[in-house]
């Protein structure tokens, strides 16, 4: 049993809150995105902010200690958007292992520094696989439906390459979140498998699906139950939901995995449902105070926060999860 | 035993327990046991294929079986772009795929494509434990199911001895060595044909259920399943004998233990309808009950080969059907061809007319009602059965006014109405439809209702429904004013509540305290079925009303609890903290032309590329962003119906000219002065002030260093000697709308009505988008480089807002009034304000421009007392009249 495995099965692990909200704070320009070795880029950079744990490294560095300060057991790396498929946007398709692989560092070494400070919390870190901005299942061309923007063997080889990075930069889980097309998460699956087996790597798995809206589906149609059915294949760490609703909006849905699934549960919801203006205004009370649901129903083993969650709404979620008891996998029948 | 079921997933879960059914699979999709579907790929002829995958899913198919091996087609190929297909049409794709082939590359290739968990049909031992154990192992990968049928190195397992032993091997082998999961294989013992007079082959059936059962005894939580039609294979060409030995067979393995199978509905009889000679005869056969068990089913299937003649007319789709069916069709298709002559012919099977719509017509609409409520039905499609009902109802109305005695039991009466001083009932509209389909009688008042006439019509036509509905927040009121009138009146009539700017908070806290009976919140189309029935139903209302209150008055108190924990600061603080522009290194652009200029006939091609088309999606209740929506998983194919109808009036619209465009817009010397008023100036010598426009400022507490603001910020203070400007407009697409939407409904066509009067609203929207480019690079000229296109304009890419009046940045309406007067904006172009300052026509736009790159949209929020009274105070008017335009904003 992996370390975090054993930690689970004491308490509820907490996961840190959004890395762009606390990154939007520096206010970074285009040549702070570029640092010294990139300079020269041809294509503009400011936005890349996976990059920054290559330019900005004590940025990052600041940003995962700020979540463990306030009692998160767990941060994701910086590499939401790590793939050659992401970072083709910014022409640094050849930089992917090499940004995997810092960011898995950094967030280890910090979390290194927190687990020597108190052996009794050791931190981890969860590699962060996002869903690149391409769909598996679904075409981009009204006019042509049985069009793909992407195959899965182009993401199987994007992922693998993620993976490798990750794992050997030290992460001590993979996470495949905000997965809105089944089809993509089943490729990074697929390539996790493959590279466990290929290089006898013990590294647990967690996924985390997103329903995109009131429908109760993901964005891909599928429905909670048809979601982890289509994951369940692989052995998961755990099965959970993040992005796109705010923790009321999500109750429900997590109230179904929750009875369906037989591994660990997750979520990481948002701060509420964006504002017209796009910011999110969920204080960390309010947001606590809808958790505090999940935990009293005993829903999750792992929970966090997704965008417009800063430090504050980990510090509450993480007080009040510390009062409350995992759930407890039943065998259902 | 543990419980490991079978699960398997499309866009919705399957679930295999023991106490499931048997699991039918869709065989159509399958080139090696259907002609027409082969030529069908063969041709290239997609489109045609998917309609025969979605008849096997209408058909009740529960898994989908899909086989491409042909020499004369690429597998690969085929599969792949057949299945992507599948995946754009949610009807289909909710059920989970059977990839079915021989050929290794072509089952990856298919597993390739799906999302969901499906089956792989097939492997087995055939070349060797190595093959096997790699193709299981990356079969779990991708994440199936698997058939293995009971095939080695030897050959075909054709005993009962053999079938055991293979299906053996392979299960600890899987199990074992792959750590598949055993509840993931179904194991196929191979159906092979019966009768055919050789003697090897009379225990061919009779095997296959003792293998099944031995198959569900020894390997625990596997399946068995098995291609039923080959079992019938020497009757070819007679087929009630082939449905009736398919329906044994399936009789029996079912009882054995076989679970799934691939079977032809069409080809099936019912067991118990079988008749008993026949039945016999097949069973001896197939349990091999006798030695001449062969020889009796044949000689008896002579007998039957001659009434196979009838049988063989090809059933020709649904006009075939009986006449009930053909009705409920018409309506559930929306399809309105023959729905005279149906109803014609069924006005001649009954004693009198009304008895068509009591009887057939709403036996059909009560199916549309089933289907909409379960969401199997979206809201387009309802509308069109309502053109199909209201055409069948058309066609009768004669006849019943012929008998004169025709009255027609409606479930209930329900007023509709738009409130005083509010003119926007696209929503409203479409809840009345629906609710007509389900057979309510609707009395339509139309906008603008006066409260008086709606409480004498409610009194004098005995409803049982009042529908309220209003777009504008002043309506939020005119609701209120009319539930305490009926409370005064002591009227018992439940109120539903619905509109953009209303809400559940509004209705709990605002309406439901003011009237004894009901009020219910409906906020989409759908719900007003099910709360309109509730509310009516004399059994269970009672229970229900009390329910909703009680729901209404919890609601309420969480809400007003919720309310208090904001806190809020002084206009004065506010004030303070103000958003501070760097006005002493900033210059104003000075506009290219200032004063008023008026469009009077706008070329509405021109606009087309401007429209914003998710809102129209979103007035029709489907909800996503345009362009994904068209192939949204659920309601993508109701979207690109809707979408395509909406370009067929669009294109009318343009091509007849059918809708009026006009615009007036100015641009002004302006200056802020006492912190939140703008003041305009009529010259540039800035001494003679034209209007003075009020804004509103925020006065939520926030964090240090975030600001309280108003739109005056946007403007450079009169103090800081810097020459700033303002714009204001109104635009409209409204003229000729209520002309043409009025022809629609007189022929019964509320579905266009509603069309047009939702794509005046867009083109009225998409003309506020293009006037404020054109003000931006031309007119105004501070933005003359400035090059977006559509969905950059949509997320508002540009710099400087257009806000309006009441909308979140400026909640106040009474701002129009100073607009109109600012730009005489009635005598230039026409447009009215209602005594609720809505607009009239009600396609129409107006509001501020302001240029200052750093200006945004932002919301007011709540407003505390001395900002009502520094406002009353500043516009002249009294603070109760105030509170009543600001009521909304109010804390």
């Amino acid at each position: 049993m992996t370390p975090i495995e054993e930690a689970l099965q004491e308490k509820i692990l907490v996961l840190d809150g959004a890395m762009g909200t606390m990154l939007q704070a520096y206010k970074f320009e285009e040549e702070d995105f570029r640092g010294e070795r990139f300079k020269d880029h041809l294509s503009p950079l400011k936005g890349n902010n996976d990059l920054l744990s290559i330019t900005q490294p004590e940025a990052i560095k600041a940003v995962h200690r700020a979540y463990f300060e306030v009692g998160a057991d767990i941060v994701e790396t910086n590499t939401f958007s790590s793939t050659s498929i992401g970072m083709a946007d910014y022409a640094m398709e050849d930089l992917v292992y090499e940004l995997n692989y810092a960011s898995a560092q950094l967030a280890k070494t910090v979390a290194n520094e927190f687990t020597q400070a108190n052996l009794d919390k050791p931190r981890f870190v969860a590699g962060s696989i996002g869903p690149t901005n391409r769909t598996a299942s679904m075409s981009p061309d009204v006019n042509d439906p049985g069009y793909r923007a992407v195959t899965f063997d182009e993401l199987v080889e994007a992922y693998s390459e993620q993976v490798r990075g990750l794992v050997d930069g030290g992460a001590d889980v993979l996470l495949v979140e905000t997965v809105f097309d089944t089809l993509n998460a089943k490729a990074a699956l697929f390539a996790i498998d493959s590279l466990k087996e290929e290089n006898n790597w013990d590294i647990p798995v967690m996924i985390s699906g997103t329903i995109t809206d009131a429908s109760g589906r993901t964005l891909s149609g599928q429905t909670v139950e048809a979601f982890a059915v289509s994951v369940s294949h692989i052995p998961l760490l755990s099965i959970g939901f993040n992005c796109a609703l705010g923790a009321d909006q999500l109750l429900p849905y997590l109230r179904r995995l929750s009875t369906t699934t037989e591994a660990l549960v997750s979520a990481h919801p948002n701060a509420g449902l964006p504002n017209a203006f796009g910011a999110y205004d969920q204080t960390p009370e309010e947001m606590r105070d809808l958790i505090k649901k999940y935990l009293d129903e005993n829903l999750v083993n792992i929970i966090g926060g997704c965008c417009g969650s800063t430090p504050e709404h980990i510090r509450l979620i993480a007080e009040i999860a510390s009062q409350h008891q995992p759930r407890k996998v039943s065998q259902y029948s | 035993m543990e419980t490991r079921y079978l699960k398997l997933s499309g866009l919705e879960p399957l679930v295999v327990t023991p106490e499931s059914n048997f699991v039918n699979v869709g065989e159509r999709t399958n080139v090696t046991g259907s002609r027409k579907f082969l030529r069908l790929i063969e041709q290239g002829d997609y489109s045609t294929a998917i309609e025969i995958a979605r008849d096997q899913v209408e058909g009740g198919a529960q898994i989908l079986d899909v086989n491409m091996d042909e020499g004369m087609i690429d597998g690969v190929i085929a599969m792949t772009t057949f299945l992507n297909l599948l995946a754009a049409e949610p009807d289909i794709s909710r059920i989970p795929i059977m990839i079915d082939s021989s050929k290794w590359e072509i089952i990856e290739a298919g597993l390739k494509v799906v999302q969901g968990k499906c089956v792989v049909n097939s492997i087995s031992l055939k070349e060797g434990e190595e093959t096997f154990i790699h193709q299981a192992k990356t079969i779990r990968r991708y994440g199936a199911a698997v058939i293995v049928m009971a095939f080695d190195e030897a050959g075909q397992a054709d005993t009962l001895e053999r079938r055991i032993e293979i299906c053996k091997r392979s299960y600890e082998i899987l199990v074992e060595q792959v750590n598949f999961p055993p509840e993931d294989i179904i194991f196929d013992p191979n159906v092979f044909p019966v009768a055919t007079g050789m003697e090897e082959h009379k225990l061919n059936a009779l095997d296959f259920f003792k293998s099944a059962q031995w198959i569900r005894k020894n390997l625990p939580h596997a399946h068995v399943s098995g291609g039923v039609s080959n079992v019938s294979f020497s009757f070819r060409g007679n087929n009630r004998v082939r449905e009736a030995m398919h329906s044994a067979f399936l009789y029996h393995g079912i009882q054995h233990g076989m679970n799934m199978g691939i079977v032809n509905p069409t080809m099936l009889e019912i067991y118990d309808e079988i008749p008993k000679d026949l039945l016999e005869y097949v069973e001896d056969v197939l349990l091999n009950r006798r030695d001449d068990a062969t020889e009796r089913l044949l000689d008896f299937a002579e007998t039957l080969i001659n009434d196979q003649k009838d049988k063989k007319v090809e059933v020709k789709a649904w006009r075939n059907d009986s006449l009930q069916d053909r009705i409920t069709h018409s309506l559930v298709k929306g399809i309105d061809e023959f729905i005279d002559e149906d109803v014609e012919e069924a006005r001649q099977s009954v004693d009198k007319p009304i008895e068509v719509i009591e009887g057939h017509l709403m036996n059909g609409m009560n199916v549309v009602g089933d289907l909409f409520g379960s969401g199997k039905m979206f809201l387009p499609q309802v509308v069109k059965s309502a053109r199909v009902m209201k055409k069948a109802v058309a066609y009768l109305l004669p006849y019943i006014e012929a008998e004169k005695d025709g009255k027609q039991e409606a479930a209930g009466k329900i007023l509709m109405a738009t409130v005083k001083g509010d003119v926007h009932d696209i929503g409203k509209n479409i809840v009345g439809v629906v609710l007509a389909c389900n057979n309510y009688e609707i009395i339509d008042l139309g906008v603008m209702v006066p409260p008086e006439k709606i409480i004498e019509t409610a009194i004098k036509e005995q409803v049982d429904i009042i529908g309220l509905s209003g777009l504008i927040t002043p309506s939020l009121d005119e609701m209120i004013y009319i539930a305490q009138e009926l409370k005064r009146q002591t009227l018992d009539i439940p109120l539903l509540i619905g509109g953009a700017t209303t809400s559940k908070a509004h209705t709990a806290v605002k309406i439901a305290p003011e009237l004894d009976s009901s009020v219910v919140h409906v906020n989409d189309a759908s719900r007003a079925v099910t709360v309109a029935g509730s509310l009516l139903n004399r059994e269970t209302s009672g229970d229900y009303k009390k329910r909703i209150q009680e729901e209404y008055s919890v609601f309420r108190a969480k809400f007003l609890d919720r309310q208090e924990t904001k806190e809020h600061i002084d206009l004065k603080t506010a004030r303070a903290r103000k958003l501070k522009l760097d006005w002493e290194n900033f210059s104003p652009f000075t506009p290219n032309k200032t004063g008023i200029q008026r469009i009077e006939n706008q070329n509405l091609d021109a606009l087309v590329p401007y429209i914003d088309w998710s809102p129209f999606f979103r007035s029709w209740d489907l909800h996503g962003h345009y362009p994904a929506i068209l192939n949204d998983a659920i309601v993508g194919e109701q979207a690109s119906d809707l979408f395509a109808d909406a370009q067929v009036i669009l294109s009318e619209i343009l091509d007849k000219k059918l809708l009026t465009a006009k615009a007036v817009f100015g641009l002004f010397p302006a200056n802020t002065v006492a912190d939140d008023d703008i003041e305009v100036y009529s010259s540039e010598a800035r001494d003679n002030v034209a209007v003075k426009f009020l804004t509103l400022r925020q006065q939520l507490k926030k964090r240090e260093g975030k600001t309280n603001a108003a739109l005056a910020d946007f403007v450079a203070p009169k103090a800081s000697g810097k020459a700033d400007y303002i714009g204001a407009f109104c635009v409209t697409a409204g003229f000729g709308t209520t002309e043409l939407a009025q022809q629609y409904e007189d022929a019964n066509d509320d579905y266009n009505a509603i069309m047009v009067k939702a794509l005046a609203d867009r083109l009225a929207e998409a003309y506020a988008e293009y006037l404020h480019e054109q003000v931006r690079r031309k007119h105004w000229g501070y933005a003359a480089e400035e090059r977006l296109d559509n969905e950059a304009l949509i997320k508002e890419s540009y710099k400087g807002i257009r806000p309006a009046p009441g909308y979140p940045a400026c909640p106040d309406h009474l701002e129009k009034q100073t607009i109109w007067k600012l730009l005489n904006v009635e005598e230039e172009i026409g447009v009215s304000l209602t005594e609720s300052l809505a607009m009239w026509p009600a396609a129409s736009v107006s509001g501020y421009y302001f240029a200052h790159p750093e200006a945004h949209y932002f919301g007011v929020g709540k407003i505390t007392q001395d900002q009502v009274e520094s406002f009353a105070q500043r516009k002249n008017i009294a603070v109760e009249e105030a509170k009543k335009w600001l009521r909304p904003n109010l804390k």
